[in-house]
């Protein structure tokens, strides 16, 4: 194994070596002409630890499912993460280098996820990697992560009690979605008693806890159901029966996936109103599941994000054009395609700001660093690798897109362990 | 749970029971197209389910036509959307039988390897035809409301329709199996296949016909599902599991044990899910299924056959 090793990192450096003193050799000649060809860094000075980096090109990883049950949900991101990429490479790279990158398919099974990861960063040596979406890809890879000391950007909201050197959060934590968007809908709609549904594993069940913790001991009000289905679940009959039997004012969905079709749809031909009678919250429907429900199926209901693609400012309108351009005319973009371009975008910014491609330098860079541009308006890394951001309550339009109907005035504090609700 | 009225109980009583006959109503929709292929041919059909999604694509695809060409006709479009869905995912199933089922007959367990290969492949070409996101099915507006039989109580025209629909096609298919000359032959090969042969059934025939017929019913009952349940290249695989479940539950010979294996199986959930949440109630049916079959290991329902 050790030789094999020291064989990779030869194989690694000398062309970098090579290329170092094709540099030098140049280097008369432009003096010559007066000038540096560019403000670069040869490779070896920015980058101490033996990563995929030479004077021209960086190569990063794009770990996502293309394939199996989460394709569907992970197709956005990666396109997410192209377009950063193609538009950082226009704008002239990263330390003045094109990144390159490598997409391996982790095929919605968990264990494909940790053996690509490890892939990524011991044979590619990649820069950093965006990837991952359910919880349970992202658990996978993480020892991986920690132990070849590489660098992930993790899109998804999520269910929070989790904190890396090795990840960023570029998504929401529990606190961040969940609290802000209880409030609102308490003080909004005064809103007294709630019923919690969620699909059976352990994002809906955790958020439903702080969502409970949060209803009961912090805003003295009440819980009266609370239900999980098994993943793929279609027959939702029973619990929307009870749904009316107990009124409650407000119905708090983490459904997720396919199940979420079958649940409105059905919610809809028992006759609830959400546009007029009955208040639905939610934080698991994006734009990307409105397509397969259909608008009119939905219509009227609360979704709490931080994203949303009817977000009216600059910088998103740029974005939807661009993404819109590269990916085609018809495509919808979701809370979770918004934060993996955030991806390597965040990651240009430490990069530059270290001054290194070393992921020790990058980690320790990363508090502070500040992405005005965001779609989402502007964020900026916390200390715990979580993003700061606003959240948002948007209400569903028949044609699949949301109006923005709040916005916290300040950024949120993220908080992945928060005290009292656990 | 005890905090209901009377009133409130007799009316939970009645939804709940009428949200069981829904789910037996699907189940047996579900169930049907892979009972009479496994039944009636020993086949193992894992793609039954992608026939299911192939028939909600279709009535997705109908839709469409109708909105850009017929938009008057809209509102019956489903029905024309359910014959598409019949004869697609039937021609396809007769297709399937001719390339590839036929060559196995002689060794049932590979069928199972043969149709889950299939499915697969069946999965890519919705993925790449329709893409990987999940699509709509928009249903004419008279279809999603629901009929308020007083206060509490209110049945859903969708579930009613479904009701409907299963019924029809059950005695559609019943009637085919022991009323015409055809279903004769069927039952006949069932019951011993070397002796039809002999006294000139073409069994060749018989299987590719049954085949198809199972495999356009599980269209037709894709078609229903848009109207409750989703519609991706995926979807197929949410069903297959509990199919197989009312199937085996049921005999796998019978079609009358299919029905009734249905009803217990949807009852029991639906009653369960009022008391317990969704998932135990799941587990809890499944738990009662395998208990039934450890005392009836050949299902509900056995078909007397002389091997």
């Amino acid at each position: 194994m050790a030789a094999d090793d020291t064989n990779e990192q030869k194989g690694l450096t000398s062309p970098l070596r090579r290329q170092l003193l094709k540099g030098m050799a140049a280097l008369p000649a432009v003096a010559a002409f007066g000038g540096a060809p560019r403000a670069g860094f040869a490779a070896d000075g920015v980058n101490t630890t033996g990563l995929a980096v030479t004077d021209t090109e960086v190569t990063v990883g794009i770990l996502h499912s293309v394939t199996g049950t989460m394709a569907i949900s992970e197709t956005g991101s990666v396109q997410a993460e192209k377009l950063a990429i193609e538009q950082i490479n226009a704008a002239g790279g990263v330390l003045g280098r094109k990144i390159k990158y490598i997409q391996e398919d982790g095929a919605s099974d968990w264990p494909t996820f940790a053996e690509k990861a490890k892939k990524l960063l011991v044979n590619d040596k990649c820069a950093s990697v965006f990837g991952c979406w359910t919880s349970a890809s992202r658990k996978a890879v993480l020892p991986v992560f920690e132990q070849y000391n590489g660098m992930l950007y993790y899109p998804t909201f999520y269910e929070g009690l989790e904190q890396s050197k090795n990840v960023i959060y570029t998504g929401q934590e529990a606190t961040q979605q969940i609290i802000a968007g209880l409030d609102w809908v308490v003080k909004e709609k005064g809103a007294k008693t709630f019923y919690l549904l969620g699909s059976d594993y352990i994002w809906p069940r955790t958020s439903n806890k702080i969502a409970r913790k949060h209803i009961e001991n912090f805003q003295k009000l009440e819980v009266v159901g609370e239900e999980y289905f098994p993943l793929g679940h279609t027959q939702f009959n029973s619990v929307i029966n009870k749904i009316k039997l107990k009124k409650p004012d407000v119905i708090y969905a983490i459904i997720v996936g396919g199940s979420n079709v079958a649940f409105y749809k059905q919610l809809k031909a028992a006759g609830f109103d959400l546009e007029n009678k009955q208040t639905l919250l939610t934080i698991s429907v994006t734009e990307d599941e409105i397509l397969g429900i259909g608008g009119e199926n939905i219509v009227g209901a609360y979704a709490c994000m931080k994203y949303f693609q009817s977000l009216d400012n600059e910088n998103n309108k740029k974005f939807v054009e661009a993404f819109k351009a590269m990916w085609g005319k018809d495509i919808v973009i979701g809370d979770v395609t918004q934060a993996a371009y955030l991806g390597p975008w965040l990651w240009k910014a430490t990069v530059e700001k270290a001054g290194s491609f070393d992921i020790d330098k990058v980690a320790a860079a990363s508090p502070g660093i500040e992405f005005k541009e965001a779609p989402e308006g502007y964020v900026r890394i916390h200390e715990n690798h979580h993003l700061w951001s606003k959240t948002r309550v948007g209400r569903v339009r028949k044609d699949g897109q949301y109006d923005v109907v709040y916005e916290t005035a300040d950024l949120v504090e993220p908080n992945p362990f928060p005290a009292g609700y656990q | 749970m005890f905090d209901y009225s009377f009133a409130e109980l007799s009316s939970i009583l009645v939804m709940q029971g009428f949200a069981g006959l829904i789910l037996f109503s699907v189940f047996v929709l579900m169930a049907l197209g892979l009972a009479i292929i496994f039944g009636q041919m020993g086949v193992i059909n894992m793609a039954h389910g992608e026939f299911m999604i192939l028939g909600a694509y279709v009535t997705y695809l109908t839709s469409h036509l109708f909105l850009e060409f017929l938009p008057f006709a809209y509102p019956a479009y489903f029905f024309v959307a359910m014959v598409f869905a019949f004869v697609v995912a039937g021609a396809l199933g007769l297709l399937v039988e001719w390339a590839m089922i036929r060559h196995l007959y002689a060794r049932p367990l590979d069928t199972l390897l043969a149709t889950w290969g299939l499915s697969l492949i069946l999965q890519q070409i919705f993925r790449s035809t329709f893409g990987a996101r999940e699509v709509g099915v928009e249903l004419p507006d008279w279809m999603m409301g629901s009929l308020a039989l007083s206060d509490t109580i209110e049945v859903q025209i969708n579930g009613l329709f479904v009701m409907g629909l299963t019924v029809a096609i059950t005695v559609a298919v019943l009637t085919l199996l022991f009323k015409s000359r055809w279903g004769l032959q069927v039952r006949a090969v069932t019951t011993n296949r070397t002796m039809s042969g002999a006294v000139g059934i073409d069994t060749r025939r018989v299987d590719r016909m049954t085949f198809g017929l199972g495999c356009g019913v599980a269209g037709v009952a894709g078609a229903a599902f848009t109207m409750i349940g989703s519609t991706g290249p995926t979807s197929g695989q949410l069903y297959i599991v509990d199919t197989f479940l009312v199937v085996v539950f049921g005999g796998a010979q019978s079609l009358i044990g299919t029905v009734a294996s249905a009803f217990t199986i949807s009852q029991s959930q639906s009653a369960l899910e009022f008391f317990i949440s969704g998932s135990m109630a799941k587990v809890l049916t499944l738990l009662i299924v395998i208990g039934l079959l450890m005392l009836r290991p050949q299902g509900l329902f056995v078909l007397k056959v002389r091997r």
